[in-house]
């Protein structure tokens, strides 16, 4: 059948406009059902609380301790490195077949599964180097699963500073380094600043490596050395085992209010950059 | 004596400012040549500029206009895969002599572009970007960006939102504030690389004005593919023509007797 061209245009709107209510609303059923079972549950003894029989009662107070702990270590060790690495590869490698082959390599480790990580992590920094099932080897294992996102991230945002930009500091006698620190890296900040914050909703998220890394104990840790569980880990182990569904979304609901949190606050931040960048304006 | 025929004609030597030594040449090419890969982009250029001079290159497209400029000040070295031969003096030092500070020559060549490129700040920091670099700060910075602009004829347009986004100036009040960010870093070359390409008639005499305040002052090479503009600018013109200078001559006598048959077709407007 031949639709003339304003039908055709008339059917892909609807097709296009149904494909995005289709993606919005499964995450906002997702998110609703999670607030709507957990939402009840939460309380400030529930934040402030260690959890009692295993769970079953009181709050979630060490994992949230657990969850943060392991999430900045990851940020902390991995953000400077794979920066480092994307300014390395963006503005002073030699473009040719090793750095093609280290793109390539990072892409790949970008789509490793979480878990393969997790078992190394298990294998090097728990009995390898002794470190045990710590908040260290947890972080050092989340660290190498998002480093390649933000390596990625960052040299996509620095490549896509224009090179005119390069040119003119170049042209007034800016050296490598300061043509970097004051035009690459400002207009490419929310791009690495994206690639940072996708790694801190994976690691935050993540289950299987953190098990394997950092434990599940229930205790407040005392030093990087001692065991932690992380509130994705808790509510893995509260919903798996059938130990209490209700206090399962009760951290469910600590989990996904934290994350959206810490996704406003960066990108408010990352507006006042953007706005200061282009001048004052009016 | 007046300027020669290089290129074709076999004549290769510098093509002589009248009454000024060849040893007080600011810019003095002597057979120079230049390659990107394999492709030749300038195949044997001599030519001098004295001190304060304001030469015009004029040249269509893939003449090797603009190689010749980003070779006074190297910013050919970002391009990967460059090759010259020949040499390419400033104040009687090779620019590509090993162990040339490239920095500092960017410092005293500078730069404006073909189209306006305002960095993503305010006015007054696309001023004062070139000084911070060097170290310049305080009221000698601010000082320093008014000068500035008031050379470029931007000051009284700009002077009361500084701090505004250098986006929200017109196309000519941008390449204007392209030239204000070379004088503040005080170079003793200035290279214009089309700076008219992107705008309008009006916008085009402003730059034109400018630049005829800026004569003398500071030694300057024009690059223009347009005839009408090159005449206009007056001084000496150069006609490079696929990589080669075919004729580097006063624009009143290259104008009106051209010594080149390829001279005479681009200024008539016989070339395709």
């Amino acid at each position: 059948m031949i639709l003339r061209s304003r039908q055709r245009d008339r059917l892909m709107r609807g097709v296009l406009t149904a494909s995005a209510v289709l993606a919005v609303g499964v995450l906002v059923l997702i998110v609703g059902y999670v607030l709507w079972q957990g939402l009840p549950v939460l309380s400030r003894a529930f934040l402030l609380e260690p959890p009692a029989k295993m769970g079953r009662a009181g709050g979630i107070f060490p994992t949230i301790v657990g969850t943060v702990l392991l999430t900045a270590g990851a940020v902390v060790v991995a953000a400077p490195l794979g920066v480092a690495t994307a300014i390395y590869l963006a503005e002073y490698a030699h473009q040719g077949r090793l750095v093609s082959l280290i793109r390539f390599g990072t892409e790949s480790l970008a789509g490793i599964p979480s878990i393969i990580f997790g078992v190394f992590g298990f294998l090097f920094f728990v009995i390898y180097l002794g470190m045990g099932w710590s908040v260290l080897s947890g972080a050092l294992t989340l660290a190498g699963m998002i480093l390649p996102t933000i390596i990625r991230t960052a040299e996509e945002a620095m490549l896509a500073v224009p090179r005119a930009y390069r040119e003119v500091s170049y042209s007034l006698g800016g050296s490598r380094w300061q043509t970097i620190t004051r035009v690459v890296l400002p207009n490419a900040l929310p791009g690495i600043l994206t690639g940072i914050m996708l790694g801190v909703g994976r690691s935050v998220g993540e289950t299987a490596a953190v098990i394997f890394t950092a434990g599940a104990s229930l205790r407040v840790p005392h030093s990087v050395l001692d065991p932690v569980r992380t509130m994705s880990v808790h509510f893995y182990l509260l919903a798996r085992e059938g130990i209490s569904m209700r206090n399962a979304y009760g951290t469910a609901a600590v989990l996904v209010l934290s994350v959206l949190a810490v996704n406003f606050v960066a990108y408010y931040l990352m507006h006042r950059h953007l706005a200061r960048l282009r001048g004052a304006g009016r | 004596m007046t300027g020669r025929t290089g290129g074709a004609n076999g004549s290769r030597g510098p093509v002589a400012v009248p009454g000024s030594e060849p040893g007080a040449a600011k810019i003095l090419a002597r057979d120079f040549k230049f390659w990107y890969g394999s492709v030749p982009a300038l195949k044997g250029i001599s030519l001098e500029v004295a001190p304060g001079e304001q030469l015009t290159i004029m040249g269509p497209t893939g003449s090797g206009k603009t190689t010749f400029l980003r070779c006074l000040n190297r910013l050919n070295d970002l391009v990967p895969g460059t090759r010259f031969e020949g040499s390419l003096l400033i104040d009687g030092r090779d620019v590509y002599r090993p162990g040339t500070d490239v920095d500092d020559l960017r410092r005293r060549v500078g730069m404006v572009f073909a189209l306006p490129i305002p960095l993503p700040m305010s006015i007054f920091d696309n001023v004062a970007y070139g000084p911070r670099l060097h170290g310049v700060r305080g009221r000698r910075l601010a000082e320093l960006v008014e000068r500035s602009l008031r050379a470029a004829a931007l000051w009284d347009e700009v002077k009361d939102r500084l701090g505004d986004s250098a986006f929200s100036l017109s196309g000519g009040q941008q390449q204007r504030l392209s030239i204000a960010r070379v004088l503040a870093v005080e170079p003793e070359i200035i290279l214009m690389d089309e700076p008219c390409s992107g705008l309008d008639p009006i916008s085009t005499l402003r730059v034109e004005e400018t630049v005829e305040q800026l004569r003398g002052k500071y030694t300057i090479v024009f690059v223009t593919h347009n005839p009408q503009q090159a005449a206009r600018l007056g001084g000496r013109v150069a006609f490079f023509y696929l990589g080669e200078l075919v004729e580097c001559a006063p624009a009143a006598q290259l104008f009106t007797r051209p010594r080149d048959r390829r001279t005479e077709d681009y200024i008539s407007g016989r070339f395709g």
